[in-house]
């Protein structure tokens, strides 16, 4: 179905599949930041933004009212507002830097999307296709690089503004991060010590990650990881907390003592590429996560893609196949969002001696100790 | 294509490289060393050593470099006059220069470099497996000496970062 | 002065994860986004005004539509930010409430000086002016925020009066001297 695609010139395959990213991801980004505000108001006993509405969605009679109270068309007012907005620069900030800050937000979060499989199918054969831009075998390591880079954005924001809170805000951020990147990289090791059989070539592969999950019935090759490890999933996720500046551990904007953190200086659409940029990255960490520890496409433990596509009756048109599985992933990163939203609005920001302390005297040890564990344990398995 | 595409990493390696020495800002300068490295992960990624591409990403421009910035950043060196070369200084690197410009003579002139096609070359970096089976085995002993040296190097920094609470002090 | 030891509690390992807390509390708040909303959508909804309530100073009648403020001008030196302004005038003799003598000609009240504080309430012998429910001013200009006599007296409307002091005296005047 999808032949003609492949029969493009590459370049063109290229740029189509990057527009696919920008045109899915800026529109899920900013559903993010609507679900962000309505989320809070919820739970803070209000409705939320309620009012914005087109005129003649106001005339369709029930809908239309349900849509408005949903606030759906704030998001349109947002995006249109943030794009007509005056772009204000400031006198006194490293030009360059100060507008290139913002692009490189974008650049990481962006490309690590090529790289994390969305769904698969099953081709004729019974053997399972992953959707992604770029199935590489490094995977998780192209994802763990590339989003490193995400640091710089916050960094030159900080610095570029020539101001004194955004200054602060960089720093922090930039110390923050390069502490948790640790831990995390550290917490993932487990699953891949699982994954990396002796006698196979070895993979850091993502899709790999969820095809050990995909066991069917009570066997414990169906069993996910966050199970089957749930430690290293913890740490991963409060690491990952801490790597996408949420709460409880957003010290990089912080209002209450830096007034708007590294982001100070920004307005405008400037200002709304950082917003886009922090929710790409909960969009591709929670991604992350579920292929690693919530089993990808997997609708439930033991209960794999394959076997409900097949009492569905879908085994034969891998679209449909590819459509379900597409869903159950994005219905579990949906949760992960909800769930970062949910967590930013209980808890409260640590300080950042805390946050260093957790860094680097819990977490650190805990991750190596988690890591020396499994070794043993999967080592012990393995001659047993 | 490939062709073109070398000599495009190429050049942007070395034009960064170059940048990093040539700037006198310190931010410009850091930022031009992690252009580079990027430079050279394309040419990794080119020689379909993603491992490598994907660490040096990593560990250099994602770590590295950004603690370079900080550092830099913290100090700020802008209030500083940039400092004009000193003669000895100046001589010590014209002669590593001229030893590295020999090094480099002598691998191209008489090196037993025979060029093996490409498909024959092993690719250590291309693989995990390959790659961690080469460091244990064959580079043992010089990743054993370089963890070492960092190991030392912490432990200075430990040694000197901390408060001295001697008779000064008190 | 007594000096109270605190004992700390000593937490469990469990306590020093933090997380059953952090769990604690999502449930809290998940719980609360199932439960109603507490806050008035303002413009539809308004809230209910408590008795007591120090709104927008406002200029009252009595029962019998006569204007009670007798432009005496206490309020206007009472009121601390000076916000109100009042040019004193005349009722004619021959009017009906004549024996009253002295009316408000212009009475200005800047609503943008004004604190809210109740002073000229308090300080009013007639009873003529009450900070009543009306709590939303608004407007474009500052000439909009000031509010004239007319607006005064709309704003204001009839209260209740149980003393007719000036309808006694008119009657005590008609009925000869008291004394
Ligand atoms: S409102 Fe009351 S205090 Fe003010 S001038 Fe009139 S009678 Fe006097
Ligand atoms: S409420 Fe206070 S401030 Fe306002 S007019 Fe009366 S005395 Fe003045």
């Amino acid at each position: 179905m999808f032949d003609f695609f492949f029969q493009l010139h590459p370049v063109i395959q290229g740029t189509a599949k990057g527009l696919a990213v920008i045109l899915v991801i800026f529109p899920f980004a900013g559903a993010c930041s609507l679900a962000e505000r309505k989320v809070s108001a919820w739970m803070q006993g209000r409705p939320g933004p309620n009012r914005a509405i087109v005129p003649w969605i106001a005339w369709v009679p029930f809908l239309g009212k349900f849509l408005q109270r949903l606030g759906v068309f704030h998001l349109m007012a947002d995006g249109a507002k943030f794009l007509f907005k005056e772009e204000p620069l400031p006198g006194h900030v490293n030009k360059l830097y100060f507008v290139l800050a913002p692009v490189v937000a974008m650049m990481p979060a962006f490309t690590t999307v090529a790289v994390v499989p969305f769904g698969a199918y099953f081709d004729p054969a019974g053997r399972l296709i992953p959707l992604a831009l770029a199935n590489v075998d490094v995977g998780l390591l192209a994802v763990f690089a590339v989003s490193s880079l995400g640091v710089y954005s916050l960094i030159l924001a900080g610095w570029a503004s020539n101001s004194k809170y955004p200054f602060l805000g960089g720093v922090r951020a930039s110390a923050q991060l390069i502490s948790y990147e640790l831990s995390m990289t550290l917490s993932v090791l487990p699953v891949f010590l699982w994954i990396n059989a002796p006698g196979q070539p070895g993979t850091m592969s993502l899709v790999k990650a969820v095809e050990f999950q995909s066991g069917a019935g009570l066997h414990w090759s169906g069993v996910w990881f966050g199970f089957l490890m749930p430690l290293s999933a913890l740490i991963f996720l409060v690491s990952l907390y801490a790597e996408t500046n949420r709460h409880p551990f957003d010290m990089a904007e912080s209002e209450s003592d830096l007034v708007g953190g590294f982001h100070t200086e920004y307005g405008a659409f400037k200002w709304s590429l950082f917003f886009v940029a922090e929710y790409s990255h909960m969009i591709i960490g929670s991604g992350v996560f579920t292929l690693l520890f919530l089993g990808g496409w997997n609708p439930l433990p033991g209960l794999p893609l394959a076997t409900v596509a097949g009492w569905l009756g879908l085994a034969g048109t891998p679209l449909l196949v590819a459509l379900l599985s597409l869903a159950v992933f994005l219905g579990k990163i949906v949760f992960l969002l909800f769930l970062f939203m949910w967590v930013r609005w209980t808890v409260p920001r640590f300080r950042y001696d805390q946050v260093m302390k957790l860094g680097w005297q819990k977490l650190l040890p805990l991750s190596i100790a988690n890591l020396v564990f499994y070794a043993l344990g999967i080592a012990f398995l393995e001659r047993g | 294509m490939a062709q073109i595409l070398f000599y495009l990493f190429a050049a942007f390696t070395i034009a960064s490289a170059a940048g990093v020495v040539a700037n006198k800002n310190a931010v410009n300068a850091a930022m031009c060393l992690l252009l580079s490295l990027v430079g050279v992960a394309g040419l990794f990624v080119q020689l379909d050593a993603y491992l490598l591409a994907f660490l040096l990403l990593l560990v250099y421009a994602g770590a590295v470099v950004a603690l370079f910035l900080f550092i830099v950043m913290l100090l700020d060196t802008k209030s500083r006059a940039s400092a004009s070369f000193k003669k000895l200084p100046m001589f010590a690197s014209l002669v590593a220069f001229g030893l590295l410009l020999a090094g480099l003579g002598t691998f191209v002139t008489r090196g037993q470099l025979e060029s093996r096609p490409l498909h024959a070359v092993p690719a250590l970096g291309a693989n995990l497996k390959l790659y961690a089976y080469q460091l244990f085995t064959t580079y043992l002993l010089p990743v054993q000496v370089i963890g070492f040296l960092l190991l030392i190097a912490m432990l200075g920094v430990i040694v000197l970062s901390k408060k001295y609470d001697g008779p000064e002090d008190a | 002065m007594a000096v109270i030891p605190l004992v700390r509690p000593t937490l469990t390992l469990l306590e020093r994860t933090y997380l059953p807390q952090i769990a604690s509390g999502l449930k809290t708040t998940l719980k609360h986004i199932f439960s109603p909303n507490v806050t008035l959508e303002y413009p539809e909804q308004r809230p209910a005004i408590p008795p007591g309530y120090r709104g927008v100073p406002t200029l009252v009648m009595d029962p019998n539509g006569r204007e009670k403020c007798v432009s005496c001008q206490l309020c206007e030196f009472v009121c601390p930010p000076k916000a109100i302004r009042i040019t004193p005038g005349e009722i004619p003799a021959d009017a009906p409430t004549g024996h009253v003598e002295k009316a408000p000609q212009a009475f200005d009240i800047d609503m943008l000086r004004c604190i809210y504080c109740g002073l000229c309430q308090e300080v009013c012998p007639e009873e003529a002016i009450f900070l009543q429910n009306q709590y939303s001013m608004s407007g474009y200009t500052r000439a909009e925020m000031v509010n004239h006599k007319d607006r005064l007296y709309e704003l204001g409307g009839t209260l209740p009066d149980s003393h007719h002091k000036w309808d006694k005296k008119l009657a005590a005047e008609k009925s000869g001297p008291a004394h």
